[in-house]
């Protein structure tokens, strides 16, 4: 019951702080919809407060628009008063999951894939094989072809597509513990492997760690990691979300490293946010800022420590879209940006609206797909404006949304992580 | 009351799709900018055509509710806060530039386009439109022009009311009104055009609005400079305008907004510093040189500690940076902060900085102040917490003292925010009682039956009023409003 009471003190200090001024609404994605002040951040905040006070009920309509918002924090950047939305939001789903009233859909992700699937790497890996099964026998393109899926509905055709395709090898497998790099260590990195990432990204995170190598970093990647509870915590989550946090923090304080090497911009943020969550908690609140404080997103820890300048040029035109979780939580944004223009012959142009969100965010894109698509169709006309060959991204989510989106609209642009960038250049010299 | 027969009737002329009822919608538009809350909404309507207004007004007419026109909701004085017994009517969703007349410089624009992204589609042609508060970002033009809204380069560029040419109006009795024109020269009968602009949605709601634009001056330089006295700042102002000097802007910041700022952003603002002025000259390069000269010389001889001079776009851009982000630096120094609109003569406006410090002294609360001293128009924050009931009520007489001030030192209450609801206590006192009956029997007449935006710059009888109410719990809760 104290903890409710500091949470509720805690909200309404958050309450506290918003002027009302409306600043946040211009870059609001949802509120750019349907013009409706109930799908603002401003409006969503006073929903919030009055349903804590009693004043509203936990209508249909309340939690609809607690689920349409993107949780993308796009309007904390914008807030002149500081107000963190996030919690605010994350909070009200955690007050909705425990009344058990998300939407269908949702209620079934959360319980298959966010409790079950996801709470162990183990799962993950047997639903990736299922998957990947599935993906290689020529079934997944029998059933794209066929359109099997448009008899129960075009959605649901189209959801099936956003799945990401299972690789060959996944990560953990591929790597040892401990990778040392061949000349002199300059330092030593713990790198996180991750659920998707781990078997749908397994690409990326060799480019990263052949970069971190290359760089002189002794790479470590601890067994016995989970997934580090992002999605969980922003679906309304908390407990599972908590329970990897704790799993994660027990199993990386095991091992001496600088910096704990994130690739994936969803991923750093929550474990950046471990401090907050376990905030008060006797036995992980200061342990979960130790972890936290190591916590590097990939582009924010070469920007610090310095990357090799790669020799050959690389004549491409880039665009860089910015991932939510990496401008509007974690603030970085010059790093990525930097880290591209270091690369000789590459043209960067900048991307209207880089910071507004794609759409994907999460599980989003699988639970509101319409109004998922609406909002990519604002980024694909944008990146289509720039005329770029290649669209730089760092976070997964936005990765798979992206190529969906530009195979959709018949756009010729690659999707590429910074690190794969660096990767290809390394390569090319090579 | 808003019967069901009623909300049946504007479902007939609007759809149904377009009238929200649901307590969550009602509450989403039971506030503004402004740090006062109200009550909620009977209902919200989003009409789409002037004439599906014209018979909502109508219907309003013949049943005898409120109509309260509403944008963004970004004022700052409660102008779009429901009344008793009030609908809430959208244009916000009305957002197209309707046409962009290069030959006679001007635009017709839907009342719901954003303030910025007009500014944003001119500049492409070559124009600017000059007024831009601080919520440009997201305020409408139809708030704008209903406001009369200011901003920071009122001083060599004048406020909205100078860029609007023509009206599309629907009255409060239903007529649909058409004022003014692209002819630059027109006095033909009664300025009927001025008299709707600022008029805080309590003459009419605008549905079309005819803009004028002006070329974008070719070039620009800003400074900043830095000052161990207000009245050296102040004196400064004044040197510069009597050297016939018009520069686009002349912001100033005092000792706690620097101090404030610096806190929040790190730019390395001396923080000991008792005033900054950010000083922009713009125009022909040869002109803009010269004056920049000038403007130099006399910061100079008034005792200037520091003078910084951007050599380009990008640190004119950091410059701007300590003044823009004054608003944010004040607001979270402390949970609430109250900001405030008052002008002067700006030859008055080292007594009114003084003025306003001795009684936050008086008062104990910190007030930050920045603003427009170009143009004299001030505003100070009021920096506190409204749960503290004790600081509060200090905030609230420190606002009235500051207000009571201005008038006495020649100016007025409010210099771009409106009155609204916040500033009603004071406008008689200002304005005077001829002046007052004139205003109302003006409402009266236009509006008989008092349902557009009733009860916003003055009652139509006076009448004695508590405090407003700045908290939740004073406001009516959901039960006891009549909704279906």
């Amino acid at each position: 019951m104290a903890l409710k009471e500091s949470l509720q003190q805690h909200l309404d200090d958050i309450y506290n702080k918003c002027l009302q001024c409306g600043l946040c609404l211009p870059i609001c994605p949802t509120y750019n919809l349907d013009l409706r002040e109930e799908s603002s951040p401003r409006g969503r905040i006073q929903l919030i407060h009055s349903v804590q006070n009693n004043e509203l009920t936990l209508s249909e309509i309340f939690v609809n628009e607690m689920y349409f918002c993107l949780d993308c924090r796009a309007c904390e950047t914008a807030c002149p008063a500081g107000v963190r939305f996030g919690e605010l939001i994350e909070e009200s789903r955690n007050m909705i999951s425990d009344k058990g009233l998300e939407p269908f859909i949702l209620k079934f992700l959360k319980k298959i894939f966010l409790r079950w699937i996801l709470t162990s790497t183990k799962r993950t890996k047997t639903a990736a094989r299922i998957l990947r099964a599935y993906q290689r026998c020529g079934l997944k393109e029998a059933v794209i072809e066929s359109g099997l899926l448009r008899l129960f509905s075009d959605k649901l055709h189209e959801k099936h597509r956003l799945l990401p395709t299972i690789q060959d090898k996944f990560f953990d497998e591929e790597f040892s513990e401990i990778i040392r790099p061949a000349g002199d260590v300059r330092g030593r990195v713990a790198f996180l492997s991750g659920c998707i990432m781990n078997v749908a990204f397994t690409d990326i995170h060799r480019d990263a760690v052949y970069v971190l190598i290359a760089n002189g970093f002794e790479v470590v990647i601890p067994r016995g990691q989970v997934c580090c509870g992002s999605l969980h915590a922003h679906n309304g989550e908390i407990d599972s979300a908590k329970y990897l946090a704790q799993k994660n923090i027990e199993v990386f304080e095991k091992y001496q490293f600088d910096a704990l090497v994130v690739d994936s911009a969803g991923c750093s943020a929550f474990m950046k946010e471990y401090t907050r969550i376990f905030a008060g908690d006797e036995k992980y609140a200061e342990r979960a800022k130790i972890f936290s404080q190591k916590v590097k997103e990939i582009t924010e820890f070469f920007s610090e420590v310095g990357l090799t300048i790669p020799l050959t040029s690389f004549n491409k035109k880039v665009t860089y879209h910015e991932a939510c979780h990496l401008v509007h939580t974690q603030k970085i944004s010059r790093q990525p940006r930097e880290l591209i223009q270091s690369i000789p012959g590459i043209e960067l142009i900048e991307l209207p609206e880089a910071t507004w969100c794609c759409g994907s965010a999460g599980i989003y894109n699988v639970v509101r797909y319409d109004d998922s698509m609406k909002i990519l169709d604002r980024k694909i006309k944008n990146l289509e404006s720039t005329g770029a060959d290649i669209v730089v991204t760092a976070n997964p989510g936005c990765h798979l949304q992206l190529q969906y989106g530009i195979k959709k609209h018949g756009l010729n642009m690659q999707v590429m992580h910074p690190i794969s960038l660096f990767r290809t250049v390394y390569h090319e010299k090579s | 009351m808003i019967t069901s027969s009623i909300t049946k009737k504007l479902k007939g002329i609007i759809g149904n799709d377009n009238v929200f009822d649901s307590p969550e919608s009602r509450l989403a538009y039971s506030y503004d900018s402004s740090p006062i809350n109200t009550q909620i909404p009977d209902l919200v309507v989003r009409p789409t055509t002037p004439e599906q207004i014209s018979q909502i007004v109508q219907l309003a007419n013949d049943e005898i509710f409120s109509i309260v026109p509403r944008g963004s909701g970004t004022g700052l004085s409660g102008g779009t806060l429901p009344s008793e017994n009030s609908i809430i009517l959208l244009t916000n969703h009305w957002n197209k530039i309707i046409e962009i007349d290069k030959e006679n410089l001007c635009v017709w624009v839907e009342p719901g386009v954003i303030t910025a992204n007009l500014q944003a589609d001119v500049e492409k042609y070559g124009f600017i439109y000059p007024p831009d508060p601080g919520s440009a970002s997201i305020s409408t033009l139809g708030g704008n022009v209903a406001e009369n809204a200011g901003g920071l380069r009122g001083l060599k560029y004048g406020v909205t009311k100078n860029y609007v040419l023509g009206l599309e109006v629907v009255l409060p009795t239903g007529e649909i009104l058409h004022t003014g024109g692209k002819s630059v020269k027109d006095v033909a009968g009664y300025n009927l055009k001025d008299i709707l602009i600022g008029s805080e949605g309590t003459l009419g709601i605008f549905t079309k609005i005819l803009l004028k634009i002006i070329p974008k001056p070719a070039t620009s330089k800003t400074f900043l400079a830095f000052f161990s006295s207000m009245e050296d700042a102040a004196r400064t102002v004044s040197a510069i305008i009597t050297a016939k000097v018009t520069p686009s802007m002349i912001e100033l910041l005092d000792n706690t907004t620097i101090r404030c700022v610096e806190d929040y952003t790190h730019i390395g603002l001396p923080v000991e510093t008792a005033a900054i002025l950010l000083i922009e000259i713009d125009g022909k390069k040869a002109l803009v040189d010269d004056d920049a000269i000038l403007v130099h010389e006399i910061c100079r001889k008034h005792n200037a500690t520091a003078i910084k001079v951007a050599q380009d776009e990008i640190e004119s851009i950091k410059l701007k940076t300590a003044r823009r982000s004054a608003f944010a630096s004040l607001a979270r120094a402390t949970p609430t902060t109250l900001t405030e609109d008052v002008a002067v003569p700006r030859s008055e406006i080292a007594k009114l900085v003084s003025r306003i410090s001795e009684i936050g002294k008086k008062n104990n609360i910190r007030i930050g102040t920045f603003g427009h001293a170009g143009v004299g128009n001030l505003h100070p924050n009021y920096m506190t917490d409204k749960r503290d009931k004790a600081a509060f009520a200090r905030a609230e007489k420190s606002i009235i003292e500051v207000e009571e001030a201005a008038i006495e030192l020649g100016g007025t209450i409010t210099g771009e925010h409106g009155v609204g609801l916040y500033k009603k206590r004071l406008l008689e006192k200002m304005v005077g009682s001829p002046s007052m009956i004139m205003m109302r029997k003006l409402k009266q007449m236009m509006d008989p039956n008092n349902i557009m935006n009733p009860g916003k710059i003055f009652d139509l009888r006076p009448k004695c009023e508590g405090p407003l109410p700045t908290e939740r719990e004073q406001i009516k809760k959901f039960e006891e409003v009549a909704w279906i």
